[in-house]
């Protein structure tokens, strides 16, 4: 019988086809040999393929690596190399593939530790062939629930964009963007109409729609109070919403506290990643408007952050302050922002920081510098790792309470010093690719307007970055970058590659960096190419670098402080930039950007000047044609997914560590959803290497 | 005819076996797998159950024999034992498997030690009732016949 070959692919979204379930791709593991040969005859004689193993260890590695190439696991209770449950969690958590369970122990507790853990069946020994050809409908079943939640998770984006009908009409570019989000609608529309719908949120339904207004109002109630005395009563007051009842507030307040142990509910899980793989579907398929930006996009992305930050934060598993970040930044991604966009971006401050109503950078005349551009979206991503005095160097302010994610898990010294660390190894490679890159991205660099460089965010880990001004929600949320999304003119993708380069380098400076007072925002475009290129435990930092926009990089607001380090990351970054840099020639003119692009250029020679950051929007005119949208697309979302697997694996630390203490259902259940989450969001990535890794490091460090 | 003798042979011997709970249902189902395309998997099972298990009861015998007797490891191998016998259908093997278990549980010494003659004795047993089965069947297939099931 032939070996299963990865080539064989049957996802999710295929059609059964007729033959089904022949050629079900089954692994079985079992450390006794007859067993072994006797389950492995019956799986073909069931008419599929099967792979046997006879260790715990090697079907892990098999698994990793051959990601796609399985369907189902079948696996003993009793392996001398690591139990059999412990490899159903990192089946679980890993590759979210069903498996069954099999021992000749059929005590109760032993089932019912299968079962608890998540196996999808348990088979008592001797295994009957009968038994085995009933398999596959586990595996139709799992697929099934995963776009179960997809379906729902699409009702709930609609929803979120109905919310926001007038955000587009500021956009420069409104009829593109009108036409390609109506697209995008209609789009989702029919999935929607095609699929199932099923009313009932997945999310916990709460009776009060929170919208990201809401709940931005809610978290600054709740910082302001301070979260040990936000209580109901007062946090509503504060918040001082009519039609608000103290039950809303005290039942949103409560899917807060519970975020503890609990990440992220299934199907927030699953929402977010299939959004974002559908996202990447339609992005692909939506044909790219060179003048009209990322409209469509923009769009989406909105729509998709807001959604995200939605049900993260009714999941409670963010950080109220970050969700404020991640809402703001997506609030003032969407196009709508009424008066241009310095208000919102202002009104965004103030959540942010919760102490100053400042900006974050380059206050006050910035926005309006960059208002005239009105594509241009600033969003600040709020420094993730970065210890709250960081943020005041930056900030004049002071300590922001708005870490994200990471940033509050590594306010735990000990996290962020580990993160430090590791991120420290894989420095020298972003450098390397960098160097690579050298040739691309020169030319770019001369655009100017290489701001991004400038916009390194030490603070944080990654700055996912909008191409469309977005700010991504993801982004925010995990990085707590600054990102400063402009305008979305610019698309993104990196036809070179380059765009690809994630800032994994660029985190991992970054985070070292981190500490350092103010920060820039990173660079989105290194970033990518980095992180694709050398998928390695740069990432494990949990930072994901901002990514950047080429639009944003114009928008850097020279207030930004860009210690040496992360100029010389910028370096690199320039090297990369390329294409990406092209297109941001028009750079905003802000006097910020200037200090700014002065700093860079002190430090990066490299780097073109950008004197001659256009005053014009970011057009897409500057675009060289050579990057399509579509790739800077792909690349904006890489990175968003790099920076939500950063907070997500932060996240996720805490958890393996607060779960490794104690075995219980509860916990691994956070941590197989947090895994779901993050290898959701890696995908084919390859990224499950730098979770696995962070994994490994949170247990040895624990 | 001898054929035809054979079979009988073969078949009756085989059905003492399952009478007498030597073998269960579970060998019916070893020798139903068996095919064109695997034509001694019956026989290369059953070789395979020999060689591990050979392995367990010399583990076996060497860890009841340590000072410092390890029941969780003891436990781990029988279990182990179980499962393949269970998969071959050696049900006498199986059984004492059981009761082997229940003494580790208890930590009864003594009583592992017997139970360790008794899986054993009944994997002897099983070896050699498999192992004369097996050859009937080889003759019967040799001679062109087709080995009689039980259903």
């Amino acid at each position: 019988m032939p070996m299963p070959s990865c080539s064989v692919s049957w996802n999710s979204g295929d059609a059964v086809s007729d033959q089904f379930p022949v050629g079900l791709r089954v692994l079985v593991v079992d450390d006794d040999p007859t067993c072994l040969m006797i389950l492995e005859k019956m799986l073909r004689n069931c008419l599929y393929q099967v792979t046997k193993c006879n260790r715990a260890e090697i079907a892990l590695s098999l698994l990793r690596e051959r990601k796609n190439c399985f369907d189902i696991v079948l696996s003993d209770v009793h392996m001398p190399d690591m139990d059999g449950f412990k490899l159903l969690e990192h089946v679980g958590l890993e590759m979210d593939l069903p498996v069954i369970m099999m021992s000749a122990d059929d005590s109760k507790n032993v089932v019912m530790k299968g079962v608890t853990h998540g196996a999808c069946d348990y088979l008592i020994k001797p295994v009957r062939i009968e038994a085995l050809r009933n398999i596959w409908q586990h595996v139709v079943r799992k697929r099934k629930d995963v776009w179960k939640d997809f379906e729902q998770s699409d009702i709930i984006e609609d929803g979120e964009r109905k919310q926001k009908p007038s955000e587009d009409t500021d956009f420069s570019s409104s009829a593109n963007e009108g036409n390609c989000r109506n697209l995008k609608r209609q789009k989702e529309e029919e999935d929607e109409e095609e699929e199932d719908r099923d009313d009932t949120s997945t999310l916990k339904k709460p009776r009060v729609v929170w919208s990201v207004e809401l709940h931005q109002q809610f978290v600054a109630a709740v910082n302001q109070l301070g979260i040990d005395k936000a209580v109901p009563k007062k946090i509503l007051d504060l918040m001082n919403v009519p039609g608000l009842s103290r039950e809303n507030v005290a039942s949103h307040l409560q899917l807060l506290h519970n975020g503890n142990n609990h990440l992220w509910s299934t199907h927030n899980c699953s929402n977010l990643v299939q959004k974002y793989r559908l996202y990447l579907k339609r992005l692909s398929a939506v044909s790219p408007h060179h003048s009209g930006l990322n409209n469509p996009f923009v769009d989406s992305i909105s729509s998709l952050n807001g959604l995200d930050l939605q049900a993260l934060a009714a999941t409670g598993q963010l950080p109220a302050q970050s969700i404020a970040t991640l809402q703001a930044a997506a609030a003032l991604g969407r196009p709508s922002t009424k008066s241009g966009i310095s208000i919102p971006f202002i009104d965004q401050r103030n959540l942010f920081s919760f102490e100053t109503p400042r900006l974050r950078f380059g206050e006050g005349p910035q926005p309006q510098s960059i208002n005239n551009n009105k594509q241009i979206n600033l969003l600040h991503g709020i420094p993730t790792t970065m210890e709250p005095k960081q943020l005041a160097n930056l900030h004049q302010s002071q300590p922001r309470p708005q870490i994200l994610m990471n940033a509050q898990a590594m306010s735990n010294g000990s996290q962020s010093s580990s993160l430090v660390t590791h991120i420290s190894q894989p420095q020298s490679r972003p450098q390397i690719l960098n160097d690579a890159n050298g040739n691309h991205l020169s030319s770019g660099i001369r655009s100017g307007g290489f701001a991004r460089n400038g916009e390194v965010d030490e603070n944080v880990g990654a700055a996912v970055y909008n191409r469309v001004c977005q700010p991504s929600s993801m982004v925010d949320f995990s990085i707590s970058h600054k990102t400063d999304f402009q305008g979305n003119s610019f698309p993104l993708g990196n036809n070179s590659g380059v765009s690809t380069i994630t800032s994994k380098g660029v985190l991992q400076e970054e985070v070292n960096l981190e500490m350092k007072g103010s920060r820039g925002f990173t660079h989105s475009y290194d970033i990518f190419n980095e992180l694709h290129q050398q998928r390695s435990h740069d990432w494990e930092l949990g930072n994901v670098g901002p990514t950047f926009d080429a639009s944003r990089r114009g928008n850097r607001q020279g207030n930004i402080n860009v210690p040496p380090s992360i100029l010389v990351q910028q370096q690199r970054f320039s090297s990369c930039q390329n294409g990406v840099v092209n297109r941001n020639t028009s750079i905003g003119n802000s006097p910020n950007l200037g200090q700014l692009r002065d700093t860079l250029l002190m430090n990066n020679p490299q780097i073109v000047k950008a004197e001659k950051l256009p005053q014009a929007s970011f057009q897409n005119t500057i675009f060289p044609e050579q990057f399509s949208q579509e790739d800077l697309m792909s690349a904006l979302l890489e990175q968003h997914l790099r920076v939500m697997i950063s907070v997500l694996s932060l996240k996720f630390r805490d958890v393996i560590d607060r779960s490794f203490q104690m075995e219980d259902t509860t916990s691994w259940y956070a941590k197989r959803h947090t895994w779901r989450v993050l290898t959701a969001f890696v995908g084919d990535s390859g990224y499950e290497l730098e979770i696995l890794s962070l994994v490994r490091l949170s247990s040895s460090s624990r | 005819m001898e054929m035809c003798q054979m079979r009988v042979q073969a078949f009756e011997y085989k059905q003492s076996l399952f009478r007498e709970g030597t073998l269960d249902a579970q060998f019916t189902q070893l020798q139903q797998l068996q095919d064109e395309s695997n034509p001694d998997f019956v026989a290369e099972v059953v070789s395979l159950f020999f060689e591990d298990s050979e392995k367990i009861l010399n583990d076996l015998t060497r860890a009841l024999e340590q000072k410092c007797i390890d029941f969780k490891k003891i436990d781990a191998n029988v279990h182990q034992l179980k499962g393949s016998s269970s998969s071959v259908g050696a049900q006498k093997v199986k059984n004492a498997c059981i009761t082997f278990r229940n003494c580790c549980e208890e930590q009864n010494i003594e009583g592992c030690f017997t139970c360790l003659q008794l899986v054993k004795q009944e994997y002897l047993l099983v070896k050699n009732k498999l192992e004369t089965l097996l050859r009937m069947e080889q003759q019967i297939l040799a001679a062109g016949g087709a080995v009689p099931m039980i259903e």
